[in-house]
């Protein structure tokens, strides 16, 4: 008897597959298709848990006035990042206007040593929507400057496209506002995405739960970003353990090929061979089946 | 009048952004910090060297959960 595929692959092979699979953002592999956000958790000690729950390689870490919320949260937050195993990927969150948000970008850079920087450029308080003008003009800066741009932008595949040809390393539309959980409110311009671009798509904002995160990877995207879903859930660790397999689940999915959606009912068993026992025929309410 | 962080400070004019740092209790090697003058990103290298004017806006900034 042949073995089943998923039993024949020992640890070793899986990984082997798992690595043949990785996702590439300018010249670096990462093996977790899954960007993890820091804030909102409710402690480091639940941060670190979801980190090693998530298996996130990625993430992301703010700039703010020493002193502010939390005093001298820094060296401990960087340390229990670091411990993590985790490379920091620099926000501009809360930046409005692209000077503000190039400075905060070259502040990021001396402060962590990374030239990456997830861009944003925020133009509305009550959606949290990027400004396209700005981000535009803040990721040209940046680029010019040499840092590795991941922008945060709105689902429009045309700003994705101008986004990849100044140069972005990869694009991460919106699914729906930042913390609404809403999840992917626009499926089709996630794909119009997809197709618009030959960067690497990062899924970012508005995930909500598990099949949010599945759903993106069906899409197309290469990765996920989460942040509030998995640190204001009940329990953090759990969510970040359900979204790993969400999103490994989903990019299986997608490089395995969906069936296409039908109005009617396609049998799964062949009429071929079925019994015909005869004698009742015509009695039921609905005639012979 | 120095301003730190948005506040007015007692610091005086001339000390370094090394200087500063101290004050706030931070060793001079901090991991996860980056200081601003006047709107420009001071790099590491210069923190010893850099002196502050004495109308200086200092911004300094550090690690915060977020994203």
């Amino acid at each position: 008897m042949e073995p089943r595929l998923g039993a024949a692959l020992g640890e070793r092979e899986q990984a082997a597959a798992a690595a043949d699979d990785a996702l590439v953002i300018a010249g670096r592999e990462l093996r977790s298709r899954l960007l993890l956000g820091t804030g909102g958790f409710p402690s480091l000690e639940l941060l670190a848990q979801a980190i090693r729950e998530s298996g996130s390689e990625l993430v992301t870490v703010a700039l703010r006035r020493l002193g502010a919320g939390g005093a001298r949260q820094s060296g401990s937050l960087v340390e229990v990042l670091a411990e993590a195993g985790a490379t920091l990927l620099p926000n501009t969150a809360g930046c409005h206007t692209a000077r503000d948000a190039v400075l905060t970008a070259q502040m990021a850079r001396e402060a962590f040593d990374t030239d990456w920087v997830k861009l944003e450029v925020i133009g509305d308080e009550d959606t949290l929507m990027p400004d396209a003008p700005e981000l535009l003009r803040a990721a040209e800066e940046l680029l010019a400057d040499g840092f590795v741009v991941l922008p945060y932008t709105t689902d429009d595949p045309v700003l994705a496209r101008r986004l990849q040809d100044l140069g972005c390393a990869a694009v991460m539309p919106l699914g729906s506002p930042i913390g609404s959980g809403m999840g992917i409110r626009n499926p089709y311009n996630i794909s119009l995405i997809r197709e618009a671009v030959s960067v690497p798509v990062v899924l970012d904002a508005g995930i909500g739960t598990a099949s949010d995160a599945a759903l993106a990877m069906e899409l197309g995207c290469d990765a996920v970003m989460a942040a509030s879903a998995i640190a204001r859930a009940q329990d953090p660790a759990l969510m970040a353990a359900a979204m790993r397999d969400a999103v490994s689940a989903g990019r299986l999915a997608h490089r395995a090929g969906r069936i296409p959606r039908r109005t009617y009912a396609t049998p799964s068993t062949t009429h071929t061979g079925l019994a015909e026992f005869g004698g009742g025929a015509g009695t039921g309410p609905y005639g012979a089946g | 009048m120095i301003i730190l962080n948005g506040e007015r400070s007692d610091v005086p004019g001339g000390t370094t952004v090394a200087g500063v740092l101290a004050g706030l209790g931070l060793r001079p090697d901090e991991r996860g910090v980056a200081v601003a003058v006047d709107g420009e990103v001071i790099p590491r290298a210069r923190w010893e060297s850099f002196a502050l004017d004495g109308d200086a806006h200092v911004e300094v900034l550090t690690a915060m959960q977020g994203g």
